[in-house]
């Protein structure tokens, strides 16, 4: 894509309809995100920030106007092309981690090679990979509940990195997590932009996070403020 | 198939439901497989019968005799081999619980009529020598520790009266669905026993034939020997004589028909439930999956195949213990069944149904899990 | 103990419609068949008892437990007939009567045949039988070829409607009747004239006799006299005993075939009913903590989540006697293994065996209450709380 674009929204809106009333949440969203950028969305709750992070990893449509994330139009996938799309180019963290309970810390991480054709060794020293970066290889065997916040939201992210995404996307993701953690899980990110060249795009609310990252924008009642 | 560690590890874990649900499951599928052995063990003398053998009754009922002097008649009948006779003997061992088949036969043709019935040579001459003797089926040896020699005292119901049998042999049928519950003796040690009215009457004749596609001929040439007689004859292959006293008993299998639905479709609804509360309480984490990439036919597949392998699970329990259970225990149903035995296709069709449940039970949580919207599921949580 | 309201109880449940809907019927399922077999198992026992008299004795051969195998010569039927105990019938005669039993091999109305008990009577017979009535057509005459139906073999046999011809013994006899006997064996008899009967089914003797005490306290006197005859050789019974005794191992077996299905089954259903409750405990785990919070004690909450299990299975007990009533209009046959013939019967579904489901469905859920019960009980209220 032109200028290195990863993400190019255009005059996007969204809106829901609940019983008799219309909900507007995004109204004309136009965003430009280049490769290897670390972006903060910013916004006071009910901005629509959460719903602008899910449009970008294309796990919602928009009501209206185009989102082309990688070089695709998402609104024009089938929602299984779109499935298979997501496996490929983004990577999700989430503000409560979302690791699936019944799983152990490495299985939650090999979740997304599943969806690969890679072999079993493959997956084996990928997942082994991944749980380097993020600092956790003695914890594989665990279960979520047997882990601190800091540490669940680490192997969300060794997760969320595994199969090489071009696109990382976090929804608060120290919203959770006391100071000390927090800067921990921000220090994790913004090496994985700056030393691996990951483009991510983090929803917070967290003055303190934003700042870490490279440029922030601020959502207001569905509008992006400049 | 890497997948199937994610759909075992929400069992294993989920060790209380699992148990549950899978116990329920083999309940229903033990019931079921009960329930289909109690139709196939009726069955089981449908099963015995050899089509060479036809059996020669009273046209009105089985409980008219026909004359003795029909023997010498039904052997000059074209085709037919053996004439074999014998007369039912209605009786019991000591209470009239113990309720026990009991034939007198003609020894000297009964087992060339019966070569399914197996027993040393020494013992058959033994039963063939001696008025009072009788055979016994390895059943009833077992159940009752009767042993060679040992007299056994029956009482009868159709002739009265204290019989003092000797056993003299045990026998063992030549396949399963042989029964080895009866009571096999000497018609004439019973002929000679009656006053003079009842002398020399005999309750069926069995002929055996060369082959099986005599039978129509036969069956016509014996019923046409003896239509005008006062004793008219009714004749049919064995088959079809067990068929016919199958069915006097009536809509049983209707009965066990209804019942069985109703077990099978009650435990499905409590695992339709069980499936539908599984997957409500992890629709974040379906959404989490679908996030990371996972298409809806493979969400689809994977909440379908825990319901499968549950149900699987239970049928397999369900219906081994079934098997082993009824092997290793002498169910008679209070004499009514020669041999309660589970088939290996009545497991078979329970594994079947097993899987059919599981389907079933699967396939609207499979659904509504492969439908879910992401980001609205998501939301509820955060 | 502070009371948690039963509409929070009753709410829960409407709340979740397709929980609770689908509980309620794996119940209503096994309370059905619960009162299925009893129903089976009562219309057969009922039928049998309800087709021998208190009042009357019958006599057959010493040994035999069914008229079928019994033989009562002319003679021994005249010595019985003039014992003193018997009543009288209006005419001044004695109430009693000697009569033949045969069974007979004819076709079903689906095809499949099987035997039927034919009785030659007296004019005596049909008086010792206060439940036999005329329900279409009219009697027999004797002496001619003529035969009354019971109102079971005009339902299911070929032929045997009035104006029929049906073939007994080589001979055409014409269907003159069908008689009502009150859902008793004998509905599933033929009945003709006994003196005809004889010659025509070749059988010089009788099977049974059967009398009417004049006074039921006479009974003993009478069985001892006739028994410790020598020249008799028979056996007296009270007429409700024997036919009682001829359903007790049959009627046995289908209760017990019944109960043991149904305890197997329930135990299935409330195996699913714990994860119900344990599903809808977990799921209100919030909630539970806030009412523990605001000061219900943990056995308030205890004694809430078994009433709303229990609602939940006497609602499917309901159900199941609802889908149970309509049982009563089955009609079965069997073969009666005494009289070796086909016995038709019709469910019988009594308030007491409706009361069973219920009191049944009820005991599935306080099983499956408790320990989801016990559990949301005995949970941490700040834990509680803290619960998405």
């Amino acid at each position: 894509m032109k200028n290195g674009e990863l993400v190019r929204l255009r005059n996007v809106h969204k809106r829901y309809r609940r019983e008799q009333n219309e909900i507007r949440v995004l109204e004309g969203i136009n965003l430009d995100v280049k490769e290897g950028d670390f972006l903060a969305l910013m916004g006071p709750s009910g901005s629509g920030k959460s719903t602008l992070l899910n449009l970008i990893g294309g796990i919602d449509k928009p009501t209206e106007g185009e989102v082309w994330v990688a070089g695709e139009s998402l609104g024009s996938l089938s929602s299984n092309a779109l499935a298979a799309w997501r496996a490929r180019h983004v990577g999700f963290i989430f503000q409560l981690y979302n690791l699936i309970p019944v799983l152990t810390a490495y299985q939650n991480v090999e979740l997304p090679l599943l969806l690969t054709r890679l072999s079993g060794k493959e997956r084996r020293e990928r997942v082994a990979l991944a749980l380097r970066l993020v600092g956790l290889e003695d914890r594989a065997k665990h279960f979520p509940r047997q882990l601190s916040g800091g540490e669940e939201q680490r192997i969300a992210i060794a997760r969320a990195i595994v199969a090489d995404p071009t696109l990382l996307v976090a929804d608060e993701p120290t919203g959770d997590l006391d100071a000390k953690n927090a800067d921990e899980i921000l220090t994790l990110l913004k090496r994985l932009n700056e030393e691996m060249g990951k483009t991510i795009i983090m929803v917070t609310h967290d003055p303190h996070a934003a700042q870490r990252a490279k440029a922030t924008v601020h959502l207001e009642k569905g509008v992006l403020q400049s | 198939m890497k997948y199937l560690r994610y759909v075992v590890a929400h069992l294993a874990r989920a060790k209380r439901r699992t148990f549950l649900t899978v116990s329920s499951i083999a309940l229903a599928l033990f019931l079921f497989c009960t329930l289909r052995t109690v139709m196939t063990s009726f069955d089981a003398a449908l099963r015995a019968s050899d089509d060479t053998r036809l059996v020669v009754r009273h046209a009105a009922s089985l409980v008219f005799p026909l004359p003795l002097a029909y023997r010498d008649r039904l052997a000059q009948i074209q085709d037919v081999e053996h004439v074999g006779y014998g007369n039912w003997f209605g009786g019991f061992y000591q209470d009239p619980k113990n309720q026990i088949a009991e034939f007198a036969v003609d020894v000297k043709n009964f087992f060339l009529i019966y070569p399914e019935i197996l027993l040393p040579a020494d013992q058959r001459r033994a039963f063939e020598g001696e008025r009072t003797a009788c055979l016994i089926g390895r059943g009833l040896a077992k159940k009752y520790g009767w042993k060679l020699g040992d007299v056994v005292p029956i009482t009868g119901t159709i002739y009265p009266g204290e019989w003092r049998l000797t056993v003299r042999g045990i026998y063992a049928g030549k396949t399963e669905d042989i029964d080895e519950n009866t009571i096999f003796f000497n018609w004439e040690y019973l002929n000679e026993s009656m006053p003079d009215v009842r002398k020399n009457w005999v309750g069926i004749y069995w002929l055996r034939l060369h082959s099986a596609s005599l039978a129509p001929a036969v069956s016509d040439r014996v019923d046409a020997m003896f239509q005008n007689s006062p004793q008219p004859t009714k004749t049919e292959t064995e088959k079809a004589f067990q068929a016919g006293f199958l069915s006097m008993m009536g809509n049983v299998s209707m009965l066990l028909t209804i019942l069985g639905s109703a077990i099978v479709f009650a435990i499905m609804l409590v695992t339709v439930n069980t499936m539908l509360m599984a997957a409500r309480e992890r629709t974040t984490e379906i959404a989490v999956l679908k996030t990371l990439g996972f298409s809806n036919r493979l969400i689809l597949m994977l909440v379908g195949a825990e319901a499968v392998l549950l149900s699987l699970a239970g049928g397999i329990v369900g219906s081994a213990a079934a098997y082993v259970i009824f092997r290793n225990i002498d169910f008679t149903g209070g004499g009514m069944f020669a041999n309660f035995r589970v088939l290996p296709e009545t497991i078979g069709f329970g594994l079947l149904l097993a899987v059919f449940l599981g389907l079933l039970s699967g396939l609207v949580p499979a659904i509504q899990a492969s439908r879910l919207q992401i980001a609205g599921a998501l939301r509820k949580v955060a | 103990m502070a009371r948690i309201p039963l509409i929070y109880n009753v709410r829960n449940l409407g709340q979740r419609r397709v929980s609770t809907a689908l509980t309620a019927l794996g119940i209503a399922l096994v309370a059905w068949v619960f009162i299925f077999t009893l129903a089976l198992a009562g219309g057969f026992q009922s039928a049998l008892q309800a087709t021998g008299s208190r009042d009357n004795a019958i006599i057959v051969r010493n040994g035999s437990t069914a008229e079928l195998t019994s033989i009562i010569t002319r003679d021994v039927a005249a010595a019985v007939e003039s014992q003193p105990e018997i009543a009288r019938a209006p005419d001044g005669r004695p109430l009693a009567t000697a009569e033949l039993v045969v069974v007979w091999n004819l076709p079903r109305k689906s095809g499949t045949t099987t035997n039927v008990v034919v009785r030659g009577v007296g004019p005596k017979s049909a008086a010792l039988r206060s439940k036999v009535h005329l329900a279409a057509g009219r009697m027999f005459r004797p002496g001619l070829d003529e035969v009354v139906v019971g109102k079971m073999v005009a339902e299911r046999f070929q032929n045997c409607s009035v104006g029929d011809h049906l073939k007994l013994s080589g001979r055409d006899w014409n269907v003159v009747g069908v008689f009502d006997a009150g859902g008793t064996g004998y509905d599933s008899e033929i009945w003709g004239d006994v003196e005809l009967f004889m010659p025509v089914f070749d059988r010089p003797v009788y099977q049974s006799v059967i009398l009417r005490l004049g006074d039921n306290s006479h009974f003993a006197a009478l069985k001892k006299r006739l028994e410790s005859d020598p020249r008799m050789s028979v056996t007296v019974h009270r007429e409700d005993q024997f036919y009682a005794a001829q359903a007790g191992a049959l009627a046995g077996l289908l209760r017990s075939l019944g109960i043991f299905v149904t305890l197997i089954m329930a135990l299935g259903a409330v195996f699913g009913a714990l994860n119900t409750m344990y599903a809808s405990v977990g799921a209100r785990t919030k909630e539970i903590g806030t009412l523990r919070a605001i000061g219900f004690s943990g056995g308030s909450v205890l004694l809430s989540i078994l009433v709303e299990s229990t609602l939940l299975a006497l609602l499917g007990g309901a159900i199941g006697c609802l889908l149970a009533l309509p049982v009563r209009n089955f009609t079965t046959g069997t073969m009666s293994f005494t009289s070796f013939s086909e016995l038709a019967f019709r469910f019988a579904v009594t308030p007491g065996m409706l009361l069973s489901g219920m009191i049944f469905a009820g005991a599935m859920g306080l099983v499956g209450g408790f320990f989801p019960a016990r559990k949301a009980a005995s949970m941490p209220v700040v834990e509680a709380l803290r619960q998405a």
